[in-house]
């Protein structure tokens, strides 16, 4: 990659774990672990790869992205706002009664492509898009996020099956493979490991990446691009609550909100990263 | 009457999808491994690139259908009302009903005239399920005409639609050529002063026999045909108590949450009235012969009758 890109990269990717950590803190409840892990892949998405236009949020040839792992829409909202598709200041009242953020994504909030945040759904929807395009030789493509606990749900199993029986190769999914769920290591809990030879046996092409580092993440997608005929897995190995030290790969942050002392030291260290990148 | 043509209404929407097809270029249908039984086979014949297999996977179905409606298609998705409403339902209320997408359910199979595979596939539970999903629209139609009208109704609609079908041969009553559908509207098919029996689906032609029955004996009974469950007409339920006082509801579905549920919700808070409900009651189904079970359930012009003289002390 670029290296300035890689650098623009980086500081938007610190901008967007400040604005989850934002909103977390505002909405006193929420998901921080899930969303940190993901914010250089949406990073990525948003500010390198997709087709999309914050003035124009329905503009029919976009690229679409369900987020599968929809708890994780801190990380989504987040990266919308830093895109402009509103105002970062609806970041503060993510979560509160009348707010235009939700709990999890709402179809209704600009950018978002389709609500979700019932495990193992996202993925369906997303096969149903990328057939829709296929049918009508429609240019976008279709990305979903799933994590690695979500794919203990069965409808993972059923979508991967459609996805590769309808050789949907307009469609990435990304396994946000950060180790942890609710009660624990997945491996403990429903261990859904070998992860990309599950893919691979039921017919999608399999690309491991590494979820923090831009090169890799792109290494991945442009893999993903020369596939045909079958869709494309990357399985994304990741830090857990990646860019605040106290959260990273520690479970009780799965959904828990910063208190004020937590909040502050988290904005410290991220910001004082940001500053060093800025240089 | 008794000369009177059958058809199954999934025959009737497998027909009314082909003979749609044409005329709507942006309709696609989905089936999991049925298109045989729901009739979306006869569909598939005209269009087969327009019909999907997914399988015997309805979760993924049901998500499959809301992407391509999210895209602009209008998917039909295709089931028994066992695995629609019953199997899917978390996956029909939130990708499909909570995003308001323009998903049409074409549910077949309904109720116990399933008929020889017994409980496990009698559906009597999926219009109480479908009717607490905020903005779903729920049709339960009694005849072929009715059938194929509500299917080209729903493909007019914008937003999510469940339909839901018969297994059983029903007898076409309603004139095509007269015949007009309104999503919400129910239909007056009889005058009546002494009682009102509303009615839904394969139990609308029993309700008409009754009332002629009842009429032989002196008892004066209205009939409505309330094809729309969801969103109900309100107006014409809260008329017809306002004028008889008595309802006497009926549908091939559980007497909890369904048709008789959504009138008794109307005549509590619009105009109190009396009401007998037939249905299934609180118990699972069993196998045997279609007709043979209709009327073991009491779901026949014979038990209506009886209710509604029970009812009038007569």
């Amino acid at each position: 990659m670029d290296a300035t890109l890689k650098k623009q990269l980086e500081i938007t990717a610190a901008k967007i774990r400040l604005g989850i950590i934002e909103g977390v803190f505002n909405a006193k409840s929420g998901h921080p672990g899930g969303s940190l892990s993901i914010a250089d892949l949406m990073t990525y998405l948003y500010f390198a790869k997709l087709n999309v236009y914050p003035d124009k949020p329905d503009e029919p040839q976009r690229d679409r992205f369900v987020l599968s792992k929809g708890h994780t829409a801190p990380a989504l909202y987040s990266t919308l706002a830093e895109k402009g598709f509103f105002s970062k200041d609806e970041l503060k009242s993510l979560r509160h009664i009348g707010a235009l953020l939700q709990g999890h994504p709402c179809i209704t909030i600009p950018g978002v492509d389709m609500s979700s945040g019932s495990l193992g759904q996202g993925i369906s929807v997303a096969c149903g898009m990328a057939l829709s395009g296929k049918l009508t030789n429609d240019t976008y493509k279709v990305y979903t996020v799933l994590g690695d606990g979500e794919i203990e749900e069965g409808q993972v199993w059923e979508a991967a099956m459609f996805a590769a029986h309808y050789k949907l190769d307009n469609l990435v999914a990304v396994v946000d493979n950060n180790g942890l769920q609710i009660d624990g290591k997945v491996e403990d809990v429903m261990s859904p490991y070998p992860i990309a030879e599950k893919f691979e046996a039921f017919g999608w092409h399999a690309v491991a990446c590494d979820a923090h580092d831009f090169d890799s993440i792109e290494a991945a997608f442009n893999e993903a691009e020369t596939v045909s005929g079958q869709p494309t897995v990357i399985v994304m190995k990741s830090v857990k609550g990646k860019g605040v030290s106290f959260m990273e790969n520690n479970v009780s942050w799965h959904g828990a909100a910063p208190n004020k002392e937590q909040y502050d030291q988290a904005v410290a260290e991220l910001t004082a990263h940001l500053k060093e990148l800025e240089g | 009457m008794a000369d009177l043509q059958k058809k199954a209404t999934r025959e009737s929407y497998g027909e009314a999808l082909a003979e749609l097809g044409d005329k709507y270029e942006n309709l696609y249908v989905f089936d999991a491994d049925l298109a045989a039984a729901t009739k979306t086979g006869i569909f598939k014949k005209k269009f087969p690139e327009r019909h999907f297999d997914c399988g015997i996977a309805e979760s993924n179905m049901m998500g499959v259908a809301a992407g391509m409606a999210a895209t602009g298609k209008i998917p039909f998705a295709s089931t028994f009302a066992m695995f629609a409403a019953g199997r899917a339902f978390e996956q029909v209320r939130n990708s499909i009903g909570y995003p308001h997408l323009n998903v049409k359910i074409g549910a077949t199979h309904a109720g116990i005239s399933v008929g020889e595979d017994g409980a496990t596939h009698q559906c009597n539970e999926d219009i109480a399920l479908m009717r607490t999903i905020p903005g779903m629209v729920v049709i339960n139609p009694a005849d072929d005409v009715e059938a194929k009208a509500a299917v080209e109704a729903a493909i007019n609609y914008e937003g999510p639609v469940y339909m839901r079908f018969g297994r059983l041969a029903a007898p076409i009553f309603n004139d095509p050529a007269a015949y007009k559908f309104e999503i919400g509207k129910g239909i007056t098919l009889r005058e009546g002063k002494d009682i009102t029996i509303v009615a839904t689906g394969l139990m609308v032609y029993e309700a008409i026999q009754a009332a002629e029955t009842l009429a032989a004996e002196g008892i004066d009974a209205g009939v409505i045909n309330i094809h729309t469950i969801k969103p109900i007409d309100e107006d014409l339920i809260a008329a017809a108590a306002a004028k008889t006082g008595l309802l006497l509801t009926v549908e091939e579905h559980s007497v909890i949450g369904g048709l008789g549920s959504a009138v008794a919700d109307v005549l509590a808070q619009r105009q109190p009235a009396r009401l007998v409900k037939i249905g299934v009651n609180d118990e699972f189904g069993h196998s045997g012969p279609a007709v043979e079970l209709l009327k073991q359930y009491g779901l026949c012009a014979e038990n209506i009758v009886a209710k509604a003289k029970e009812a009038l002390n007569k």
